[in-house]
């Protein structure tokens, strides 16, 4: 027995003092190591290219073109793609490239601001829903059942309807049928975390309520809200192309992608470059955002893992 | 299972209640004077008073809403302003319209989507898995006005293999009993009407089929994957099964559950996806009724209309939800 303890190697390596000292572990946060899940995935990767691609060019619009989007040509109208107007001209003589990256600008910003007040809005009564439960829970619940018991884009129909159509009442619309989107998911986060017994220690430590929700509770929310909140984003600038096809969203002159179709499908025999190009750019934005969230959710919801 | 259903169908209750609330709102919701917005600036005041007088906007909101809940418990939604027609008398063509359409973009969507998803599972990581996954990405992401219009122009107007808009061709018009025109004209029996309306269904149930033919492939895909690799499946291939038996008989029976409630949850963006498909396709379903609505500014048939679609919804819910226990008996409420 003894032979075999002398000729085992030490798991400590050699006698030099330095290298008995305690080795540096590095910690690998559950972020650190979804972001290398993350970086991974190829889809997820195309999906960020495009989105990043998309913002850089709606943040330098009007240097990567010499048109103005509103400036009507009547003598070039309908004009195919060339090396003059890279995606043709519309029907009067706009120039349908330059529309399309200021449309970027449009798009994004309904998505980012109708997901924005969606998310906030249905954190907060997700929040009070789920924490302190009773009567707040039941209401809320209601009312969220009650949202999601209409197809969406209906309801989104019906607040343009009351509010009158321009881009701000759509996305004041889209983000109020994404309230109880995010308000269910947080609500339900909340409820399984609040049992937890971290939670319950932080409260017989007597933290209070709100210290508990904003440093307990919602952190440990996160990741699903995070993913929720990316795939919201396409479908947000899908429901606010929808309501602009239908002449509910964004009044001209601005350019709309959706908007851009529905006044073009007319000329769609004699000019398909007209329809073609805003419809591939809603395409794209939407795939980027479900590429990423389909990503996100893969690199931080292990049980969606397959 | 009797007993389940019944509280199943009270539960509805509230929910009905509620989108009926929403939906009465949303008249009270117009911001300034309704009567005055409906009727537009140029209106009379005798007009204004008149419109007001007949929405029964002077009385107190809830009871309003009470008046508004007992007519329609009697059946009455109401009468549309620019037709002066009952709307629950002229509403069912529409509704017969969309539901056709709906059925069919449907049955495309649950068709196309499990095979691909089947297949995918089945031949997990091949060119075919890849392919189709790729295409239920794109499917999701496509705006269904576009794809619409995309559909019109290649398949109508370039090839002129199917007709771009309408449900049947309008000089020869199909006689009507259940305005369900597959069924009226079989009725009838006028074969050649009856395949005029299946290939004016063909571009909308595809344009309108296609976001739920995409979610119901990548569902079934996942569910097929989780049972493809449980041991009974490992079993009954070692007994020497077919591989069509495998998976139809006993490996799509345990994945279908997932599956159902996407087709369920899917509906919905049916029949909101109906509004942009009605109106691309000039196809004359509810969704168009409503759309026309909102230009007329004839609140009564916007309010009805969208009423009526929620309700289909969480109808068609229910019924998934009722499904389940028949489908799975383990499943037990």
């Amino acid at each position: 027995m003894s032979t075999v303890t002398k000729t085992t190697k030490s798991p400590l390596p050699g006698p030099n003092k330095q290298e008995f000292e305690p080795q540096k572990v590095e910690s690998i946060s559950p972020w650190r190591e979804a972001f290398w899940q993350l970086r991974k995935n190829k889809l997820a990767i195309v999906g960020f290219v495009i989105i990043f691609t998309f913002i850089f060019v709606a943040i330098l619009a009007p240097f990567l073109t010499t048109f103005e989007y509103n400036t009507m040509r009547a003598v070039d109208r309908l004009q195919g793609p060339s090396s003059t107007y890279w995606f043709g001209t519309d029907y009067s003589g706009r120039d349908i490239f330059t529309r399309i990256i200021y449309g970027a600008r449009v798009s994004l910003m309904v998505g980012f601001f109708a997901v924005t007040g969606a998310l906030i809005f249905g954190t907060l009564l997700g929040i009070l829903a789920g924490y302190y439960g009773k009567w707040a829970d039941m209401l809320i619940s209601r009312v969220f059942d009650i949202m999601l018991a209409f197809p969406s884009i209906l309801l989104a129909i019906a607040i343009v309807a009351i509010l009158g159509p321009s881009l701000q009442n759509a996305m004041i619309a889209i983000a109020i049928i994404n309230i109880p989107i995010f308000g269910r998911l947080v609500r339900s986060k909340v409820i399984s975390i609040r049992q937890e017994e971290y939670i319950m220690a932080a409260k017989a430590q007597g933290m209070k309520n709100g210290r508990i929700l904003f440093h307990h509770v919602l952190p440990n929310s996160l990741a699903p809200i995070i993913v929720q909140a990316t795939l919201s984003f396409g479908t947000a600038i899908l429901e606010a192309a929808a309501l602009g096809f239908l002449g509910l969203g964004a009044q001209p002159p601005t350019p709309e992608w959706g908007r851009m179709l529905s006044d073009s499908r007319q000329y769609i025999q004699t000019a398909p470059w007209t329809v073609l190009f805003p419809g591939i750019s809603i395409m794209l934005v939407v795939l980027g955002f479900n590429m990423i969230g389909d990503g996100l959710r893969d690199a931080l919801d292990p049980k969606m893992k397959n | 299972m009797v007993s389940y259903t019944i509280r199943r169908i009270l539960m509805l209750i509230p929910v009905l209640i509620g989108m009926s609330l929403i939906t009465y709102s949303i008249i009270h919701l117009i911001p300034g004077n309704p009567a005055q917005v409906i009727l537009g600036e140029q209106a009379s005041p005798q007009a204004i008073a008149d419109l007001e007088e007949q929405l029964g906007l002077n009385e107190p909101f809830f009871v309003q809403y009470g008046n508004y809940m007992m007519d329609l418990l009697r059946g009455d939604l109401g009468t549309s302003l620019r037709t002066k027609s009952a709307i629950s008398e002229e509403v069912w063509p529409y509704l017969a319209a969309t539901m056709e359409l709906t059925f069919f973009a449907m049955l495309f969507a649950i068709i196309v989507g499990v095979n691909a998803g089947i297949i995918s599972a089945w031949k997990q990581n091949s060119l075919f898995d890849y392919t189709s996954m790729i295409i239920a990405l794109v499917g999701v992401s496509m705006p269904i006005f576009w794809l619409g219009l995309m559909q019109q122009w290649v398949f109508a107007q370039e090839l002129g293999w199917l007709p771009a808009t309408g449900r049947g061709n309008p000089r020869d018009p199909v006689e009507t009993t259940t305005y369900f025109y597959i069924i009226d004209t079989v009725l009838n029996g006028r074969w050649d009407q009856t395949w005029t309306s299946i290939r004016h269904l063909v571009l909308p149930s595809i344009a309108l089929g296609t976001i739920p033919m995409a979610i119901i492939a990548r569902m079934t895909r996942s569910s097929m994957l989780e049972v493809l690799r449980s041991d009974y499946i490992r079993t009954i291939e070692a007994k020497g099964s077919s591989m069509v038996s495998v998976i139809y008989r006993h490996g799509f029976k345990n994945a279908v559950i997932p599956v159902l409630t996407v087709v369920g949850l899917q509906t919905g963006t049916l029949l909101g996806g109906a509004i942009l498909t009605e109106t691309i396709f000039s196809w004359p379903g509810i969704g168009r009724y409503v759309f026309d609505a909102i230009g007329n500014r004839d609140y009564p048939v916007i309010q009805s209309g969208i009423l009526i679609i929620a309700t289909m919804f969480v109808i068609i819910n229910l019924i998934v939800d009722l499904l389940y226990t028949y489908i799975d008996p383990r499943i037990k409420y």
